[in-house]
């Protein structure tokens, strides 16, 4: 077990770099600069900023400066930037994951710029995944016991609403609806609980629906098998045949659809801080890309894809928890 | 219930025959679609290809129904069509698609035949001259009018036929990669089996939306021209690459079973190292002659198609074309997983044994024998890409990304009405409302079809 | 009601189950009796409903689809049907116990063996979780499984085929059933494995005196352990006897099908084993006629159109089939032949 949790885990870091070379290379074949849209560029001046950002070393060059910058190397002399993380072995220091400054937020550092604008989205995504999650659970539930019933109906339609309204219509119907009109819940920005209920709402809608969803087929897929029937020739009346027996077969689909979750809970998070004007990583994500600011794009997605595998990694431990077939070796 | 007990071998052709026909005429009405689009766009009333249009989709309707009521005995598919009609929802999807496709394909001449309306006719000389200009809905405009006057109903109409096809299109290109991807995995098995499945890993743990964003954003607008010119090169690569796997696999295979048994074991290892070697070794060096080969002419060629293209199709039309290719692109993991997982069931069982033992070959056994009776999932899966695809355009529209002005698509309709939600809120409601209504019935459709082809659900 | 030997009694049973293809009516009209301490052996071929009489009599039809739409079913005096299912939750389990066919699907693959094994005893004898975990390790070593305390804490897919059997059964004698249901308890084992449950289920009825219905398709398992049996087909029963007399003198045609294809190593070597001809009818499209008849050798027009009657042929021993003193006759100068043959 501990030997699979770590091979995955070091696993990780070749598959980040991959992504990272692969985005890179992306942002690179494609022509156009972040300095291209400042107009009538003195030769000398553009000569200076490819000197500064290293533009003028062969590609290769640049590539493993970009890999070193990231990964570990030895900080030259006199390097005073705060960005990343520092060691000092013997006299040497070493610095590691340093995705250098943005190139369009002046005297920023990428790492600053992340630890500054993840709280607001995490906040978000995570509270939302929880709503997500009970709602989804419950209901879904709820119809695979009820199947065919009104109950059944009702969720399971709300439910595919929740999959084909898209969620920055909904949300400015919601903002209509409760800030507007009944003036219960403010419309936008960052500040205290309340304003965090439409943006959760918004961005949940429609993993509560998938989560509903997949819950209920898993229901009602465990509460057919062998096993349930097993369970009821016992004697254990239905609450316990479904909280004991059923569910925890019920709901491995939802566990392993919780990592896709998450890589759509950050894009998620993109259109609801736009909505609700939330100084969000999502609308600068999308900024560093509009703007070719490459140090900043990089360092997301790499953040994001870290994030996203470790996560895997979670739910294909979590799987070992829920079924005791499964084995690492 | 006994599946694929056929009388007698008449009756496989006589649906084969079928099925050809069907295809074709779903391929005509994609087609007609796509070329009533365009001709729409430079003349409105577009008569010819409106009739085009609707005898190709009206035949192909007649044919769908025509087929369903002869099918004969209880043949998977026929079976599995009754099951799909006594499902109301579905049969609810299967009619608001159905009409909404032809709707869209007839909606923007019939407006413009009744009320005079084109989808980017903008009002001169308003009543008051003031600078409001959005109507609300009315007699003359059903829907209202968006901001600058124009009518709204138009241009829902025109922004679903973008819509419909990013949906469709991008499906068939995340189809042709998932099917094809999943398929070799499935079959070929083994080594290349784990690296193809590892590649579909990684892609999938990079967020997808982020793949589009920079695909679109590095691609798009003017860079378009120089993906395009750059496009015969990468295709020459990825054949020569194929060649050069199929080749070396080849060769790799008769050289074990010829070697392996009479060579040391520890020889043997050293010179597969220095096969695998020479392998790389040729691989780089073809690299590098297409390299070569780019810079020298095949560059200009692109460049040459490119220029075409982009004088004929302009700005927003290629931006269009884009974003089919980027979602189709990042929609085919889950497809090629579901077929991968399909193949590999299906690869033990006797027929393709049969099939191997009187010397079929392996692209034969995946095409003909493999795919077809995978198709099931693969259908069901297609028909909830579509919506899912419509959704990603919508979500990318909003970030301004996505189909842009004077073109419109459901997403860029309803997001452009957001800002006026408040003074206007029809600017977003009817869009909005007539998009959610499709994916509503494209994902009970797609419900509905994997209820009744998966025969888990038969299970009492 | 009077019930001095009776356990189990039921009458008129009618199972049905509502379909794309239309009604299934997947036991019609069956009737049988148990008394206490006997064993009744219910044959038949998949889907002659078999196993769908025993899930109504525990009323474990799920439900839509299927439906109970008539009869009786009285166990120990206690009308079943009748019953609010919290009674019949009660009876479940700890009156009336059932061992499923598959034991690779029906053992919970989630759950540690112990929580399933004490699950039921907390249940319907209120043991504390203490006394529940000896009750259950004292279970398993009744059913014979090496080093139970340790096999407790295990998972059931830890355990071979057999084992989890073995384990089924001890679930199922936790709380010392008065009838216990076997539904072809040996049908997913291997041959060797399949010998020692049975001899298992046969001992452990001796000593507990617990009633047993044993189902199966294989006539083989139910010969040595039945004490009278009922032959199913296409949801009806078409031959009730005492075992000894239905082996010796059947008077049902579909019973000497079924005896002839049984594979006899006595035999003589070379002959080719006997099929019946043709599948199962689909129950949803019955003919008017007796739903054998497309398959029956001696079948005439009559059979074809007319429903046959269940003849009584003598004390126990009934069968439906228009010629059925006929059939029994012919058994009965067959036995005589055959064993004149044996006494030469």
């Amino acid at each position: 077990m501990i030997g699979f949790i770590l091979r995955r885990f070091l696993i990780i870091i070749p598959m980040a770099l991959l992504v990272v070379s692969v985005t890179w290379g992306l942002i690179r074949v494609a022509p156009g600069n972040f300095y291209s849209d400042e107009r009538n560029l003195p030769p000398e001046v553009e000569a200076n900023i490819r000197q500064k950002y290293g533009l003028d070393l062969p590609w290769y060059q640049q590539y493993l400066m970009m890999l070193g910058n990231i990964t570990c190397r030895t900080a030259p002399a006199g390097d005073t930037s705060t960005s990343g993380l520092r060691f000092n072995v013997f006299s040497t220091t070493i610095k590691c994951f340093d995705f250098g400054d943005s190139v369009k937020y002046v005297g920023q550092s990428v790492n600053e710029i992340i630890i500054r604008h993840l709280p607001y989205s995490a906040t978000i995504g995570f509270l939302a995944y929880i709503l997500a999650l009970a709602i989804g659970l419950f209901a879904g539930n709820i119809a695979a016991l009820k199947q065919n019933s009104a109950w059944d109906y009702s969720s399971m339609t709300a439910a595919m609403l929740g999959l084909s309204v898209p969620n920055f219509v909904l949300g400015p119907i919601l903002v209509i609806v409760f800030s507007l009109w009944l003036f219960w819940l403010p419309p936008a920005r960052w500040g205290g609980i309340s304003n965090l209920v439409l943006p959760v709402i918004t961005l949940s809608a429609i993993y509560m629906a998938y989560i509903a969803r997949l819950t209920r087929a898993g229901m009602l897929e465990v509460m057919r098998s062998d096993y349930i029937r097993t369970a009821r020739a016992k004697g254990l009346d239905e609450k316990n045949v479904l909280l004991k027996h059923g569910l925890r077969g019920g709901i491995v689909p939802v566990v392993s659809y919780t990592g896709p979750a998450l890589a759509g809970l950050l894009a998620g998070t993109v259109v609801v801080e736009k909505v609700f004007a939330i100084p969000g990583l999502g609308n600068i994500f999308i900024q560093s890309v509009l703007n070719r600011d490459e140090p900043l794009t990089l360092g997301i997605v790499a953040f994001l894809s870290i994030l996203i595998m470790v996560f895997n990694l979670i739910v294909d431990i979590s799987y070992g928890f829920l079924d005791p077939r499964i084995r690492y070796d | 219930m006994q599946i694929g007990e056929i009388a007698d071998l008449s009756e496989i052709e006589h649906d084969d025959r079928k099925r050809l026909v069907g295809l074709g005429l779903l391929m005509l009405v994609g087609l007609s679609l796509i070329a009533l689009h365009f001709s729409s766009y430079t003349e409105y009333f577009s008569g010819f290809g409106l009739i085009v249009f609707l005898v190709v989709f009206l035949s192909l309707t007649a044919y769908a129904v025509w087929s369903v009521r002869t099918s004969r005995g209880n043949s998977l598919w026929a079976d599995a069509w009754k099951r799909l009609l006594k499902n109301k929802l579905a049969v609810f999807g299967l009619i608001v698609v159905w009409s909404m496709v032809l709707l869209v394909a007839v909606g923007p001449t019939l407006v413009y035949l009744l009320n005079g309306f084109t989808p980017d006719y903008i009002p001169t000389g308003v009543e008051g001259g003031d600078r409001v200009r959005s109507f609300a809905p009315s007699l003359m405009h059903p829907m209202g009018t968006d901001d600058q006057g124009r009518d709204l109903l138009a241009r829902v109409l025109q922004g679903g036929r973008i819509s419909l096809m990013v949906g469709i299109i991008s499906t068939v290109v995340s189809l042709i990669v998932g099917v094809s991807w999943g398929a070799v995995a499935g079959f070929v098995g083994g080594r290349i089996d784990n690296i193809m499945m590892r590649i579909v890993d990684i892609i999938y743990s990079v967020p997808y939306i982020l793949v589009v964003i920079v695909l679109l954003n590095v691609f798009g607008g003017p860079n378009l021209a120089f993906l395009i010119s750059a496009l015969p090169a990468i295709i020459l690569a990825i054949a020569i690459l194929a060649l050069l796997v199929w080749f070396f696999g080849r060769v790799y295979r008769l050289l074990k079973e010829h070697f392996a048994p009479r060579v040391n074991p520890l020889l043997l290892k050293v010179f597969m190292v220095l096969f695998a070697l020479l392998c790389v070794g040729l691989a780089v060096e073809a690299m590098l002659i297409n390299a070569w080969m780019h810079t020298a002419f095949l560059g200009q060629f692109g460049g040459w198609i490119a220029d075409k293209f982009l004088a004929t199709a302009g700005q927003g039309l290629s931006q269009i074309f884009l974003l089919f290719f980027a979602l189709g692109l990042v929609s085919w993991l889950t497809m090629a997983r579901v077929v991968r997982g399909q193949i590999l069931s299906l690869k033990n069982q006797e027929f393709v044994l049969a099939a191997r033992a009187t010397g079929v070959s392996t692209f034969g056994i995946i095409f003909r024998h493999l795919v077809p009776n995978a198709l099931g999932p693969v259908i069901v899966y297609a028909t909830l890409t579509v919506p899912s695809v419509m959704l990603a355009e919508a979500f990318l529209s909003f970030l301004g990304l996505g189909v842009q002005a004077p073109y419109a698509s459901w997403g860029s309709l309803a997001s452009d009405g957001i800002k006026n939600i408040q003074i206007f809120p029809w600017q977003m409601l009817f869009p909005g409302v007539t998009m959610a209504l499709t994916l509503f019935s494209l994902n009970f459709l797609g419900d509905g079809l994997r209820d009744a082809l998966d025969p888990q659900t038969r299970k009492f | 009601m009077e019930n001095n030997g009776t356990i189990l009694s039921v009458k008129d049973l009618k199972t049905y189950f509502q379909t794309e293809d239309g009604i299934v009516k997947a036991v019609d009209g069956i009737s049988f009796e148990l008394e206490k301490g006997e064993t009744l052996g219910i044959v038949g071929e998949s889907g002659s409903g078999k196993s769908v009489t025993n899930l109504s009599v525990m009323r474990l039809i799920p439900e839509p689809p299927g439906k109970i739409v008539g009869g009786d079913i009285v166990f120990d005096g206690i009308d079943v049907r009748a019953l609010p299912i919290e009674d019949v939750r009660k009876i479940r389990g700890k009156r009336i116990a059932m061992i499923f066919q598959d034991p690779m699907t029906s053992l919970n693959p989630f759950l540690k063996i112990s929580t399933q094994l004490m699950e039921v005893t907390r249940l319907h004898l209120g043991h504390t979780k203490k006394e529940a975990y000896e009750h259950g390790v004292k279970m398993l070593e009744t059913v014979g499984i090496p080093d139970p305390r340790s096999r407790m804490d295990g998972y059931p897919h830890e355990l071979s085929g057999g084992m989890r059997q073995r384990v089924m059964i001890a679930m199922a004698l936790s709380c010392d059933p008065e009838l216990l249901i076997a539904d072809e308890p040996t049908t997913a084992l291997d041959v060797t494995i399949q010998a020692q449950i049975l001899e298992l289920i046969k001992d452990l009825k001796a000593r507990m005196g617990t009633s047993v219905i044993l189902i199966t398709h294989d006539l083989g398992v139910v010969a040595g352990m039945t004490d009278k049996i009922i032959v199913m087909y296409a949801g009806k029963v078409f031959e009730q006897a005492p075992t000894k007399e239905l082996f010796a003198t059947p008077a049902n045609p579909y019973t000497k099908g079924l005896l002839k294809s049984v594979p006899d190593p006595a035999h003589e070597q070379g002959e080719p084993l006997y099929q019946i001809p043709g599948l199962p009818p689909d129950v949803a499209h019955l003919p008017p006629g007796c739903p054998f008849a497309e398959r029956c050798d001696r079948a005439e027009e009559m059979c074809r159109t007319e429903y046959p009657p269940f003849v009584q042929i003598s004390e126990g021993h009934h069968s439906l089939c228009h010629f059925a003193k006929e059939v029994y006759e012919e058994s009965k100068i067959e036995r005589s032949t055959s064993s004149a043959r044996m006494n030469k």
